[in-house]
């Protein structure tokens, strides 16, 4: 999948529509016996590996399920405390799954907001007068690309580093956004987007641009 | 160049108006903010884990190269939309320059302001013989 996920901003910062098209990513399961080489700490009402990293088990990865099955938060599916049982030796030994771990839509939400800053302080940044804000960040996974409507919506796209025609695709967001969600009469200006439309027509044209590499004028 | 503690040396500029605002250190200080928070950012939205972390931004008139060493120094340029990857220019600013003339030299106290005039002009020179440099007036 090349294109990793959609957000739409409002004016003031708030996410009103994400979208996630990526594939799951990398997970390590593997068994342990007591005791725990590998340092857990709580952070953000998840356990994540502090220390010991090793064999596909990165440092910031989260325990997604312990012996099949899946963790919710920092307590196991029975509501007991992860770090509790597994500081226990009775439980051992124990099958433990670890992974990147997803955003919660609290976060997304506080992620939209931060980037909504940050792109503002890039035009306040800028060397020369009259810059937009950041329309493109890169990284050696992804690259964020960035278009401000003349309103001041913000559509977000994550995609692959090698995907093209994502100013193209901005563009086409933009115009599904205003066939499907403005011309609404039951969508309010600024709220979060629940219209059918908008979202299979924003999968569709997601298909195509992954497809095709670029997305051609006039579609 | 930024650092690893917060008082962030002067850049020495090669356009634009502002070459001695005593504004531009309040820059330094935004700047310092926003790289800590696009890093944070970053690392949250990375659908993989990521090797080298955040690389670079662009708006509408200009692009911020970003390179950050192990022991936290970071190394930023701005430049036109047209260059493209300058890792390997950050690295050598700070390997073959910042290395060799500030920390290695005694007389430089680390972790403030840069006074060395060594390494001023040789990281001018460095720039101007740089190929997407273009002298241009103002």
């Amino acid at each position: 999948m090349a294109i990793f996920s959609v957000y739409v901003v409002n004016k003031a910062g708030g996410l009103i529509y994400q979208l996630d098209n990526y594939a799951p990513r990398a997970e390590a399961e593997k068994t342990f016996s007591y005791p725990l080489d590998l340092l857990l700490k709580l952070h953000d009402e998840r356990v994540l590996v502090a220390f010991g990293q090793r064999d596909g088990i990165r440092v910031g990865h989260a325990v997604l399920s312990i012996n099949g099955v899946d963790v919710n938060g920092k307590y196991t599916a029975e509501g007991k405390e992860v770090l509790e049982y597994l500081g226990n030796p009775a439980n051992y030994p124990v099958s433990i799954r670890f992974g990147r771990p997803r955003l919660t839509s609290n976060e997304k939400l506080m992620l939209a907001s931060m980037f909504h800053s940050l792109f503002a302080i890039g035009s306040q940044l800028s060397p020369e007068l009259g810059s937009s804000g950041i329309e493109m960040l890169e990284t050696d996974t992804f690259k964020l690309h960035c278009f401000q409507t003349l309103t001041g919506i913000k559509f977000v796209v994550l995609a692959d580093p090698r995907q093209g025609g994502i100013d193209s695709l901005l563009r086409k967001i933009y115009e599904i956004y205003s066939d499907f969600a403005l011309k609404n009469p039951f969508y309010s200006l600024e709220m979060p987007i629940r219209c059918e439309l908008f979202d299979q027509n924003l999968k569709l044209a997601l298909e195509v641009a992954e497809k095709a590499g670029t997305f051609g004028p006039g579609s | 160049m930024i650092g690893a503690l917060p008082s962030p040396p002067p850049l020495p500029r090669f356009s634009g108006t502002h070459a001695h605002n005593p504004g531009v250190f309040l820059e330094y200080k935004l700047m310092y903010g926003m790289l800590f928070s696009i890093r944070s950012f970053v690392s949250k939205m990375s659908p993989v884990d990521m090797k080298d972390g955040f690389l670079a931004f662009q708006t509408s008139r200009y692009k911020l190269h970003y390179y950050e060493t192990p022991t936290g120094v970071k190394v930023v340029m701005n430049t036109d939309l047209g260059v493209g990857p300058i890792r390997d220019v950050l690295h050598h600013i700070y390997s073959g320059l910042y290395v060799e003339l500030v920390v290695k030299n005694p007389l430089c106290p680390l972790g403030q302001t840069v006074q060395s005039e060594l390494f001023r002009s040789r990281l001018d020179a460095y720039i101007r013989s740089l190929p997407f440099f273009s002298a241009r007036a103002g």
